[in-house]
């Protein structure tokens, strides 16, 4: 007994040490797998607190060119509306929505690391929710991952867990968006199969498989492709319409009958095992 | 004295935790350069002080760094590993020096304290973006990342160093 007392009391820094690193080292290694740890993310309220004040300072100096961003973005939903063919007065029954849009504003963005995570200013009071699509004018941007009550973290598309279903423009060719990590500007296509004739400059957009984000929502160009090592499906870059590095005005994407699908599919699954 | 030691290093604590969210992890030099010079709080720290709450006090600047930057415990482990080997690197460093009643990291040379900074950085930094990339078949990217944000962390801690130095008497 006296000799363990003697060994903790000779040994107490390295045991503390050791104690601190398997503390963190756990929340890592359970945070590898899909989602992010509950507690270490910046969309709690001391943190987003933080960055809410220093984006309410930094945020006067980008004004003029928001909105410039906001009026073009204007501009081309006009020239939509006015060109398209309802003339009549749109009826808008609550019953009949597919999408709600949440509009919010980055406080931090995050595009070196392996895992990037976005903050934003709209949280639990703003009804938002785990698995949310956010969207900018351009294109996507990634998918809500935890909130606070102010405050959401978004899982960027520049995540290396990052799995988003997306498809060629005017196609039913579908495939999963993925991101190799290298570049900020490039995300990756793949099993799209070698059989599509697909050119560089091909539009990529979401998919309709996922219950997350509205089918045709841009993503970005091809920028370069080849095939994979299986030699029967593409290996995509895609280059993005966003500027990964510039954003400020983002949209959140709420589909109601989300919830709807996915017991759907639940029981389709569970109902096949029998 | 203790008192003032005390607040200067709370102090130092809220002020490069405050420096590092908001000014250098939004750098993004070349696109992925974001040095860290929160390593500065381990190289200021007394030298005579507790060693167990120096490791409990870097573990907590480690966190606090991973809570705003979304990068779940890396920071914390890389800067426990550094604060349990700083003995170490100021023994290989400073040698017998260390041992004087009288001994101050103000009154070493210019090249002890680079030594003795650059280690602190490399050994933070690799076992970071170890912890980060998480897999050896990226050991060519993990050097590259260790090599050149280990390089802007340490031109910009010893710009920091010297700015805000005490004056040698």
């Amino acid at each position: 007994m006296r000799q363990i007392i003697n060994f903790l009391i000779r040994y107490k820094t390295f045991l503390l040490y050791i104690f601190f690193m398997i503390i963190s080292l756990s929340f890592t290694i359970q945070s590898h797998s899909f989602h992010q740890s509950k507690f270490f993310n910046s969309s709690n309220w001391v943190t987003g607190g933080i960055f809410q004040t220093s984006y309410n300072i930094t945020s006067y100096f980008d004004l003029k060119s928001e909105n410039q961003k906001l009026v073009n973005d204007n501009k081309r939903l006009r020239h939509i509306l006015y060109n398209s063919k309802i003339k009549d007065t749109v009826r808008i029954d609550s019953s009949n929505i597919n999408y709600t849009v949440i509009s919010g504003q980055v406080i931090k963005n995050n595009y070196a690391d392996q895992r990037n995570y976005i903050t934003i200013n709209k949280g639990k009071k703003d009804s938002i929710k785990q698995d949310m699509g956010v969207i900018t004018d351009k294109g996507i941007l990634g998918i809500v991952e935890n909130t606070s009550n102010k405050y959401a973290s978004v899982q960027s598309v520049l995540n290396e867990h990052s799995n988003i279903n997306a498809k060629i423009k005017n196609t039913d060719h579908f495939g999963s968006l993925i991101w190799n990590t290298e570049h900020y500007n490039t995300v990756q296509l793949i099993d799209i199969p070698r059989l599509v004739p697909i050119t560089i400059g091909d539009t990529i957009v979401t998919g309709a498989m996922s219950s997350i984000f509205p089918e045709n929502i841009p993503i970005g160009t091809i920028k370069k492709f080849d095939l994979d090592d299986s030699k029967s499906f593409y290996y995509i870059n895609v280059s993005l319409f966003n500027d990964m590095t510039n954003i400020k005005n983002v949209y959140i994407i709420n589909n109601p009958n989300r919830e709807e699908i996915l017991k759907l599919e639940q029981e389709t699954i569970s109902n096949d095992q029998y | 004295m203790i008192n003032t030691n005390f607040f200067i290093n709370i102090l130092r604590f809220t002020l490069l935790v405050l420096v590092q969210v908001l000014v250098f992890n939004r750098l993004n030099f070349f696109g992925f350069i974001n040095p860290m010079v929160y390593i500065l709080f381990l190289y200021w720290y007394p030298i005579k002080e507790n060693r167990a709450t120096f490791i409990g006090l870097s573990f907590l600047l480690g966190l606090f760094i991973d809570f705003f930057s979304d990068t779940m415990a890396i920071n914390a482990a890389a800067t426990v590993t550094i604060a349990y080997l700083r003995p170490v690197i100021m023994n290989f460093v400073f040698g017998v020096n260390l041992e004087f009643q009288s001994f101050k990291l103000g009154n070493t040379t210019k090249v002890q304290q680079i030594t003795f900074l650059a280690l602190l950085i490399v050994v933070h930094h690799f076992v970071f973006f170890t912890l980060e990339i998480f897999s050896f078949t990226n050991l060519l990217l993990i050097l590259k990342k260790a090599l050149a944000i280990g390089l802007a962390t340490l031109i910009l801690c010893l710009l920091f160093s010297t700015l805000f130095s005490v004056k040698k008497e």
